[in-house]
């Protein structure tokens, strides 16, 4: 196997795992709570990708059988898309939720930048 | 996994080539744009193109051949969730993101070490498309020979979803439930506000703890 095949066989995974970083960096790294979410759901849609690239099949098609049951058809894995159904609306979900306290702490804090916040905090226990 | 019939017939090679392709530029697309959104200080623009983000990977979903999770990105993960952020945005008047040079080196290091040990374990996977993929074997090749007789519909991905594993659609449901609950008890009821230098107006809990 030469190294292009390589490159090419494990390409999705790869993009997988920078988006994945890309996701991770942004919620260490950055101090606005709005985009710590942003950030977590970009590492939630590159685990969609994942799952959905491991299901791909080669000359494959979509997992829905068409007229008679055609043998010799080769169907995507529907597995993973079952999965990843369920963990795109719980992850719609708990955006909503994120969002819901991210409201809820400008209104009491009147700031979402995370620095700002844990000073007012230290500040109010130390008084 | 019966043979690849679709290896005789002439035309099979070049629409592989057009989908691996469109795989591969979507993909950079995703990642470019993922960058952008990071980097973006004006939560608007960020939000927008967190939708153009989610919309590009359903893009990606049909092109790897899952038209349902296609579908539901693209309502769900384009469509709800940036009207839900915008929504959020309404309710934030002024936010803007401050830009800070504290702090970046060392959650970049942690990152890249990070990404370097998931690409090193990826060399073991088996290859993007490849049909002898152990995923494809066992249950998931059950389901596909038994779900279309056994079920009557067509549509594999829905029978596994509503019918083999309708308890865990119960399940997702009831998840759903409790965030839409949550966000109710979050947003709604009496609002106490912390007093702090950036809001002097604010007559909170915390003063009146301090006052009792």
């Amino acid at each position: 196997m030469t190294m292009s095949d390589v490159v090419l066989e494990h390409y999705n995974y790869w993009v997988v795992i920078v988006l994945m970083m890309i996701g991770m960096y942004t919620v260490i790294s950055r101090g606005h709570l709005l985009k710590k979410v942003i950030g977590l759901n970009i590492f939630q849609t590159s685990v969609f990708i994942m799952y959905i690239s491991i299901g791909y099949v080669e000359g494959g098609t979509v997992p829905i059988v068409e007229g008679g049951a055609a043998s010799d058809v080769v169907y995507a894995n529907p597995l993973p898309h079952v999965l990843i159904l369920t963990a795109i609306v719980v992850g719609v979900s708990t955006t909503a939720l994120a969002l819901a306290l991210i409201i809820r702490i400008r209104e009491a804090y009147g700031t979402l930048e995370e620095y700002d916040i844990q000073k007012l905090d230290q500040d109010a226990e130390s008084e | 996994m019966p043979p690849l019939k679709a290896a005789t017939d002439p035309g099979w090679v070049s629409t592989l080539m057009i989908e691996l392709i469109a795989n591969n530029v979507l993909l950079l697309f995703l990642a470019i744009v993922a960058v952008a959104v990071v980097r973006v200080r004006q939560l608007l623009v960020s939000v927008m193109l967190f939708g153009i983000y989610s919309l590009l990977s359903a893009a990606i979903f049909v092109v790897m051949l899952a038209a349902d999770v296609a579908f539901t990105e693209a309502a769900v993960g384009a469509g709800i969730a940036t009207v839900l952020m915008l929504a959020a945005l309404a309710r934030l008047p002024g936010e803007k993101e401050e830009a800070r040079a504290r702090g970046q080196f060392w959650p970049l290091v942690l990152v890249v070490a990070t990404g370097a040990l998931l690409i090193y374990g990826t060399i073991d996977m088996p290859g993007f498309g490849k049909a002898d993929n152990v995923a494809h074997r066992g249950v998931a090749m059950q389901y596909v020979e038994r779900a279309p007789k056994e079920t009557g519909i067509p549509n594999m991905v829905t029978s596994i979803l509503a019918s083999y594993r309708g308890l865990d659609t119960l399940g997702e449901v009831l998840v759903i439930f409790t965030a839409g609950l949550g966000v109710l008890l979050v947003l709604g009821g009496v609002h106490t506000k912390i007093a702090s230098p950036l809001r002097p107006d604010a007559v909170g809990i915390r003063d009146g703890e301090r006052r009792g």
